[in-house]
């Protein structure tokens, strides 16, 4: 079990730049979201969140239905299915798929699907090239690193730190404009995309009547990637789906608005199958894979299968207390914030980490913000007994339990409690406390309780106690 | 096999059976507003010179026309095969090459070319976006690889927003492979959240609405 990264997140609260950096970007994203979905701008922006959840938690409860419409579709559009249980069956796939092809360059296209099980760095001890085409996760695999940010990969890094890592690993001359810098890239990366054999997307959609992926990008990289190499392989979890492209008419409105604060992202692509025979260009084949890669164990739980709505929009990240503070990669997996805090217990089991679903201070602005309403508190509450629940059959808090039958046995105890009380207040009430308990009792100073108290304090007990002024007021009362 | 496997997961998870029917799906949710077209006109500008795109309004295919030669300078640009563009002479202009119908050439001409011109089957006023569906008339990299886009659409195509898009086009799939929807030019705010026009996609769009 991994510990808490305390050392990690002291790290991010004391550097400067982070701090800034995250708070900034996301407070921009914050300001933009509420703009658009302003009552003057999108009044309906309520009903169409209570459309969207309708219609997705309709989709996954009946998945299977919908799965199966979607593959027959694909196919009839000329495309080929795949399913995949895990990461691993993902990778055989491409690599068998790139041997037939006799290629080793791969693009692909922002997605997160492929960080859950390191695509690029298990396609590469095969032997293969894949390049990330968005600007943001180029620069993150120049750097071996895992997204900051759901939609914002590089958000921690400055224009010094990428050209610091242009110039080392693309031999290019230092250059510190980052207009400049998106030129660089874009010379980079036009090669690579009419060179490679292979393009890789994921999906913000896949529409089951259809058989379609749709995938939203801003830069243009998704729509090269699915344009120009002969192969276009679409990698998407198996809840990505919605029944009609008429739904898409909620999604894509509330999408962009959430995650980037526009009406729509540049580029929405709505892709059916290989390039028909009338069409001069696109993919000669079209790969869907179907990813499980957990996602069945979220759907046993009624409640908590409303994880799988998600569309991945990151807002609830922006506008997390917590995420704005630890930043993207003080989380223990690629899903980081709110969303993270109850995915990733979820797929991985939440002892794997305990602390996780505690690390919220249940504001509710997750929630309030989730453009397809998922309760992220309420699951957050839920995970939290589940893993007391774990740790109560692994007597790992065994303090926390000695101290609780401790106090219950107090509790049972009155005469007890009152001279516990009494003494307390004869200690807590001398006139050096200054009324603060820290003043008094140096123990409160040391240990566990060291860093708490150094911020704030417990009140001092007051003379009297509330069993002594209730015996009191009946005397008085009865004279 | 990983299909049953997964199936046979989803469906314990669930509770359902094989060839069980879905519930009743709700109904998709479509509202369109009433509009006129001058307000669509207006709004659809609006929007997109907001995201730093341009706008014409042509009288005639000739204006159109001339517009676009005004924009191109004679420098080289490729045109779609989309009947539009001939019927404006566009494709008569200096520098404009046409007529591509395989794709190594067309992939070649658009990788060189510093215009892409192309018609639109819709717009949307409501977020100045082009829908373009992938065809014999309009291929994919005319409007992704140069770095200027000049769409010239018929007043005719001008739709309110994607409610009406999904109702006149309710299964994109039926028509094309790759339905696009456009709005504005290509850009990212991937460092250090400073916004760049025209990554990979063309960094300018022009909109012509004759």
């Amino acid at each position: 079990m991994p510990a808490f990264p305390l050392v990690q997140i002291e790290e991010t609260l004391s550097n400067d730049y982070l701090q800034n950096a995250v708070y900034t970007s996301t407070g921009r994203l914050i300001v933009k979201r509420k703009d658009l979905v302003s009552g003057a701008v999108l009044p309906e922006y309520q009903e169409l969140r209570d459309q969207a959840n309708r219609i997705k938690r309709h989709t996954i409860e009946n998945l299977d239905y919908y799965l199966e419409q979607l593959e027959s579709k694909v196919v009839e559009r000329g495309g080929k299915v795949l399913w995949c249980r895990d990461g691993g069956e993902v990778v055989d796939f491409l690599v068998k798929l790139a041997a037939e092809k006799n290629t080793n360059l791969i693009v692909k296209s922002k997605s997160m699907v492929t960080e859950e099980f390191g695509m690029n760095e298990r396609l590469a001890q095969h032997g293969l090239e894949p390049v990330e085409t968005d600007l943001g996760e180029f620069i993150i695999q120049l750097a071996h690193e895992k997204p900051y940010h759901i939609v914002l990969p590089a958000l921690h890094m400055t224009r010094y730190q990428v050209a610091d890592l242009f110039t080392e690993k693309l031999g290019v001359e230092r250059e510190e404009v980052i207009e400049k810098q998106t030129k660089i890239a874009r010379a980079v990366l036009r090669q690579k995309f009419l060179h490679a054999g292979i393009g890789i997307t994921g999906a913000n959609f896949l529409v089951a009547e259809s058989g379609a992926a749709v995938m939203a990008t801003n830069e243009g990289n998704g729509r090269f990637t699915s344009t120009a190499p002969k192969v276009h392989v679409v990698i998407a979890g198996i809840e990505k789906l919605v029944p009609r492209a008429k739904d898409l008419a909620t999604f894509l409105k509330l999408l962009a608005r959430s995650a980037t604060g526009q009406p729509l992202t540049v580029y929405t692509s709505f892709l059916s199958g290989p390039r028909r025979p009338n069409e001069i260009d696109g993919p000669e084949e079209f790969y869907l894979v179907l990813l499980d890669n957990g996602r069945t164990k979220l759907l046993a739980d009624r409640e908590k299968r409303q994880s799988l709505y998600c569309i991945r929009c990151g807002s609830c990240l922006n506008h997390c207390p917590v995420y704005r503070k630890i930043g993207g990669h003080n989380y223990p997996w690629v899903y980081s914030g709110p969303i993270g805090s109850i995915i990733t217990p979820q797929y991985q089991g939440v002892m794997q980490s305990p602390w996780l679903p505690f690390a919220s201070s249940l504001c509710g602005a997750c929630a309030e913000v989730c453009p397809v309403k998922i309760e992220i508190p309420k699951l957050l509450l839920l995970l939290r007994s589940e893993v007391n629940k774990a740790k109560e059959k692994e007597h790992k808090n065994w303090l926390e339990h000695l101290i609780f039958r401790g106090w219950a046995w107090l509790m049972r105890h009155p005469k007890l409690f009152e001279l516990g009380g009494m003494m307390g207040s004869a200690v807590l009430t001398a006139p050096e406390s200054g009324g603060l308990i820290r003043n008094v009792l140096p123990f409160f100073r040391v240990g566990p309780l060291k860093a708490w108290i150094k911020e704030r304090d417990l009140p001092p007990l007051p003379e009297k106690s509330f069993r002594q002024l209730w015996r009191e007021r009946e005397r008085t009362e009865k004279h | 096999m990983a299909r049953d496997y997964i199936l046979h997961k989803v469906r314990t998870a669930l509770g359902r059976s094989a060839g069980q029917a879905p519930e009743e799906v709700p109904p998709a949710r479509i509202a369109i507003p009433e509009i006129d077209f001058e307000s669509r006109v207006r709004t659809f500008f609006s929007r997109i010179e907001e995201l730093a795109g341009k706008t014409y309004r042509a009288e005639s295919p000739e204006d159109a026309r001339d517009y676009v030669a005004r924009v191109t300078g004679g420098r080289s640009a490729v045109a779609s095969n989309a009947p539009i563009l001939a019927e404006c002479g566009i494709t008569g202009l200096a520098g404009v090459r046409y007529g591509f119908h395989g794709e190594p050439e067309l992939r070649e001409a658009c990788s060189t070319a510093e215009f892409g011109i192309t018609g639109a089957d819709y717009a949307l006023a409501d977020t100045g976006s082009l829908v373009m569906l992938s065809s014999a008339d309009e291929a994919r990299m005319v409007s992704l690889l140069p770095p200027v886009h000049i769409a010239i659409v018929g007043k005719v195509r001008l739709l309110t927003g994607l409610d009406e898009l999904f109702t006149v086009l309710p299964d994109p799939a039926s028509q094309t492979s790759s339905m696009v929807v456009i709005t504005g030019p290509s850009r990212t705010a991937d460092i250090e959240q400073f916004l760049i026009r025209g990554v990979h996609g063309p960094g300018e769009i022009h909109v012509v609405l004759i």
